[in-house]
C-alpha cells in the first residue's frame, strides 16, 4: 500500500538523519538508538490505543502477546509474526521471518552490523504498546541473517 | 466501488495514522535536539528532500502518469494523484502568476496535523509540515524540474487554510541542444 512506502523511506530517513547528525556532533551511537527507540515507544503508546479501543479485554498476558503477534503486527507490517515463544516465565520471543524494514537491505548477512539501527524503533513500538495495555517491559532484538530477526520480550514485574 | 468490512477500513486508518505519529514523534525529537526553528525547518526539508528523491519511483511506478506537458499539468498530477495516494486528500491547486509558473496547493484537511492542537508557544515560527515541502521538491528534481516549494499559509499559526506554494524555476538554456 502506499501508506506503507511513506512510513518506510520516513523511518530510514529518521534512521540516517540521527546517525549523520551524531557523526558531526559527540557522536554517540548509543543514545541515537535511545532517541530512536524512545520515539517508537511514543508511536507505540498512540498507536495502540486507537487500536485497541473497540476490541475486547484481554484475557492474560499471553492473550496481548498474541494480539500484537496478529493484529498489531498485521497492521503495522502487513504480515503476522511467524513464530511465538515463551518460557511462561515472562519472557517472549518473537521472530519475524521476513521482516518488512529489513528486507530492502539485504537478504543474509550483507550490512549486518547496520541492522540494529533499524530495529531500534521497532523495539520501541512494542514497549509502547505494551506499557500503555497495562505491561512494562524491556524489548531488545537481535538479527543473525536478514531480513529475519527476533524481537525478546522481558516482562517486569512491578 | 462496494463498500469494505469495517475492519480493513480501520486498519488502512491505522496504517496512516502509524505516519502522522511517527512524524509527530520526529518533529518532537528534533525540537528538543535544536534550539532554533529555522534548524527544525531545515532539517525537516533536508530529510524531506531525501525521501522526496525517492518516493518519486514508487509514485511513477504506481501511478503509471504519462508525461506532464505543462507546469499547470504537473501541479495537478501533483495535488490530484500524489497527495490522494499518499496522504489521502487532495487539495486544490490554484496559478498565482502569469507566467504560470507559480502555484498553490490549497489543503483544507492535513492529515499529518491530526493530532497536532497548537503550536507550543516557544516554537512560534515552526514549520510543522515543512517535511511536504522537501518531498515535492525533491520529487521535482528527479524528473528535471526545479522547482521552490514553501508554506504560504498555515493552520497552526492561524491563518484559514494550509497553503504549499511551488515556483517552478524555469531554465533558460534547457531544451537547446536536443540531437
Amino acid at each position: 500500500m502506499a501508506d506503507e512506502a511513506l512510513f518506510l523511506l520516513l523511518h530510514s530517513e529518521m534512521v540516517a538523519g540521527l546517525y549523520r547528525s551524531a557523526e558531526q556532533g559527540e557522536g554517540e551511537n548509543g543514545r541515537c538508538t535511545t532517541k530512536l527507540e524512545s520515539m517508537g515507544f511514543r508511536v507505540g503508546q498512540g498507536l495502540i490505543e486507537r487500536f485497541t479501543k473497540d476490541t475486547a479485554r484481554f484475557k492474560d498476558e499471553l492473550d496481548i502477546m498474541k494480539f500484537i503477534c496478529k493484529d498489531f503486527w498485521t497492521t503495522v507490517f502487513k504480515k503476522q509474526i511467524d513464530n511465538l515463544r515463551t518460557n511462561h516465565q515472562g519472557i517472549y520471543v518473537l521472530q519475524d521471518n521476513k521482516f518488512r524494514l529489513l528486507t530492502q537491505m539485504s537478504a543474509g548477512k550483507q550490512y549486518l552490523e547496520h541492522a540494529p539501527k533499524y530495529l531500534a524503533f521497532t523495539c520501541g513500538l512494542i514497549r509502547g504498546g505494551l506499557s500503555n495495555l497495562g505491561i512494562k517491559s524491556i524489548v531488545t532484538a537481535e538479527v543473525s541473517s536478514m531480513p529475519a530477526c527476533k524481537f525478546q520480550v522481558m516482562i517486569q514485574k512491578m | 466501488m462496494s463498500r469494505s468490512p469495517g475492519r480493513k477500513q480501520e486498519n488502512h486508518k491505522i496504517s496512516r495514522e502509524l505516519f502522522v505519529l511517527t512524524y509527530g514523534a520526529l518533529v518532537a525529537q528534533l525540537c528538543k535536539d535544536y534550539e532554533k526553528d529555522e534548524d527544525v525547518n531545515a532539517c525537516l526539508d533536508r530529510m524531506g528532500y531525501s525521501i522526496g528523491i525517492r518516493l518519486i519511483d514508487d509514485f511513477l511506478a504506481r501511478s503509471a502518469v504519462k508525461k506532464c506537458r505543462s507546469y499547470s499539468e504537473t501541479a495537478d498530477i501533483i495535488a490530484q494523484v500524489a497527495f490522494k495516494m499518499y496522504l489521502g486528500v487532495t487539495p486544490s491547486v490554484s496559478c498565482n502568476s502569469a507566467a504560470g509558473n507559480e502555484f498553490s496547493l490549497i489543503l483544507d484537511k492535513n492529515p499529518l496535523v491530526d493530532f497536532v492542537e497548537e503550536l507550543p508557544a516557544e516554537r512560534a515560527s515552526l514549520c510543522y509540515c515543512n517535511l511536504l515541502c522537501g518531498v515535492i521538491r525533491g520529487a521535482l528534481e528527479m524528473v528535471h524540474l526545479a522547482a521552490e516549494v514553501t508554506f504560504l499559509q498555515d493552520r497552526l499559526k492561524g491563518d484559514a487554510v494550509t497553503e504549499i506554494g511551488i515556483t517552478f524555476l524555469r531554465k533558460p538554456e534547457d531544451r537547446k541542444h536536443r540531437r
